[in-house]
């Protein structure tokens, strides 16, 4: 087999593909973070828990109550959801004249005691939970193995997230979280319900973190860890995107994906810190971020 | 239209409103009355309460007391945004375009409060401006077509009771004229509206009455047949 860029095309391709995978859930967590951030002014620091909490509904669904895979993949982030939406009209509410600090403390605050108690139940050992039989297997592309639940993976959340996008910039309710953000008291001001479109917008962010949950449960293993881990990786890809852009999470998401792909191939002792360093380089060269309105 | 056009309904009456931001008490006790198709103006200097008058209307302001009836409604403690749905259209002084939304998309955003507010096209035929730069963002048009944008993006709604805050600040000569030809096309419509304005010359000959403000409170009504009487009062009070 010819060499590529003096590496193997399996190898190269492999790499680019667990990138583009790794990509994939950095979208929709940072997509996520973005929104919730935009018109609640919350940085919410409980997004790791609530993919966690996502993987989880369905590992318990399906060993407990027999729910397959497809069902939990809407059911699981409309129980996260409601949860989320539970934390937003008993606790957020009050906090959003206040500093991001306390929102921040907050949602931090609920992360650990999320992750605490599933560690207390469930310790920190992942469990297995597999693919549906219709995503097992894959395809030989000649120039790699495709396995084929990755590939789903990578449809699936293009979908969500390409469907959000055009949710937000196209639509009506999309004009409304957009004047939203930008002047609430205003929109407010012309008959809409402002702090039911903000529950909903919480419960929506939360729900995208949920599914990127269930997407990951047959991948990862389910561990109360697993959102925590990828959190901070997820928060520096915000920053680079620039924080409440929505565009710029989806495409920093991918895009910072294939970086640390790619990083694994030519050098593997950077991959795990390549992100971080792309965040220095962009914020000291576009403080506000790659696709971020300067303030 | 017909009885729309009859002076006797109160469409909006305050009385004894009371307003606050945080621990500051800016209105000391307001009252006032606005019949249907009348338009009354809120004159002052900045800083007399009139732009926290009409917040306290849509309650936009930290706390208000007293009372506010809207089309027979009383609006103290009702939250913020069922009060647009009474009817009432509201444009800010600051006029409020939304940066991220085109220009269709901010004619579009308010929603239909009553029924026989303007269409589409009757709006682009009354601003042909804005048709014509429909798909820019809102705040890339000229600060006279924002505020033609902000004064559009109400009557779509059907409001009939309009509060507007300083329509003509900071416009050339020739807009002022413009927005002041709309004004008087929306009173022969019938439309109830309450003008807070700087520029003098420009309200005296639209309104049928004003009231005069300071620190808070109402100080003089002043019917319009009675400008030329009471002109040495407003000047003292304006400080023109």
């Amino acid at each position: 087999m010819a060499e590529l860029l003096g590496f193997p095309p399996q190898v190269l391709f492999g790499q680019l593909l667990i990138g583009l995978i790794n990509g994939s859930f950095y979208a929709l967590l940072s997509l996520g973070l973005a929104i919730i951030f935009g018109l609640l002014n919350i940085i919410n620091f409980a997004h790791g828990a609530q993919y966690m909490l996502g993987a989880f509904v369905a590992w318990l669904g399906l060993k407990f109550l027999g729910v397959n895979y497809w069902v939990s993949l809407i059911l699981a982030p409309v129980v996260v959801a409601a949860i989320g939406i539970a934390i937003e009209k008993t606790m957020l509410r009050r906090l959003y004249k206040e500093d991001h600090l306390y929102g921040l403390l907050l949602t931090f605050g609920l992360a650990l005691i999320i992750e605490g108690s599933f560690i207390h139940f469930f310790g920190v050992s992942g469990q297995p939970f597999s693919a549906p039989e219709l995503l097992q297997g894959g395809n030989n592309l000649g120039f790699m193995f495709l396995p084929t639940y990755r590939a789903w993976i990578i449809v699936a959340s293009l979908i969500i997230c390409f469907g959000t996008w055009y949710m937000i910039e196209r639509t009506k309710l999309g004009a409304y979280l957009r004047a939203g953000t930008e002047n609430p008291q205003l929109l407010q001001a012309f008959g809409i319900n402002v702090p039911l479109l903000i529950t909903l917008t919480y419960g929506y962010g939360v729900a995208l973190a949920a599914f990127a949950g269930v997407l990951a449960a047959p991948i990862y293993s389910v561990s109360p860890v697993m959102g925590s881990n990828l959190l901070i990786v997820v928060f520096a890809v915000v920053v680079i995107g620039g924080m409440g852009s929505i565009f710029g999470a989806i495409v920093t998401g991918l895009l910072m994906g294939l970086i640390e792909g790619l990083t694994k191939v030519f050098y593997p002792e950077a991959s795990t810190t390549v992100i971080f360093l792309v965040m220095i380089i962009v914020l000291l060269i576009r403080p506000a971020g790659l696709f971020g309105k300067e303030a | 239209m017909s009885s729309d056009m009859k002076k006797d309904i109160e469409q909006l009456r305050i009385a004894d409103l009371h307003a606050f931001y945080g621990e500051s008490h800016i209105l000391h006790g307001i009252d006032m009355k606005v019949n249907r198709g009348e338009l009354v103006t809120l004159l002052g200097r900045n800083g007399s309460g009139r732009s926290t008058t009409l917040k306290s209307i849509m309650n936009m302001v930290g706390k208000r007391t007293g009372s506010i009836m809207v089309n027979g409604n009383e609006t103290v403690g009702m939250p913020a945004h069922q009060i647009p749905h009474l009817g009432v259209g509201f444009c800010p002084e600051e006029r409020g375009i939304f940066a991220s939304l085109n220009v269709e998309e901010n004619l579009m955003l308010p929603p239909t409060v009553r029924s026989g507010g303007m269409t589409l096209d009757e709006i682009y035929e009354m601003f042909p401006n804005l048709y014509e730069r429909r798909m820019s963002p809102g705040t890339r048009l000229s600060g006279g077509e924002q505020q033609m944008l902000a004064m559009a993006r109400i009557l779509r709604t059907g409001a009939n009771l309009l509060l507007l805050d300083e329509i003509t600040e900071g416009l050339a000569p020739v807009i002022v004229q413009t927005l002041g030809e709309v004004l008087l096309k929306l009173k022969d419509k019938g439309l109830t509206i309450v003008l807070v304005e700087q520029n003098f010359r420009f309200a005296a000959p639209l309104a049928d009455r004003h009231y005069l403000m300071e620190h808070g409170s109402i100080v003089e009504e002043i019917a319009s047949n009675e400008l030329e009487e009471k002109m040495d009062l407003l000047n003292t009070y304006l400080g023109v």
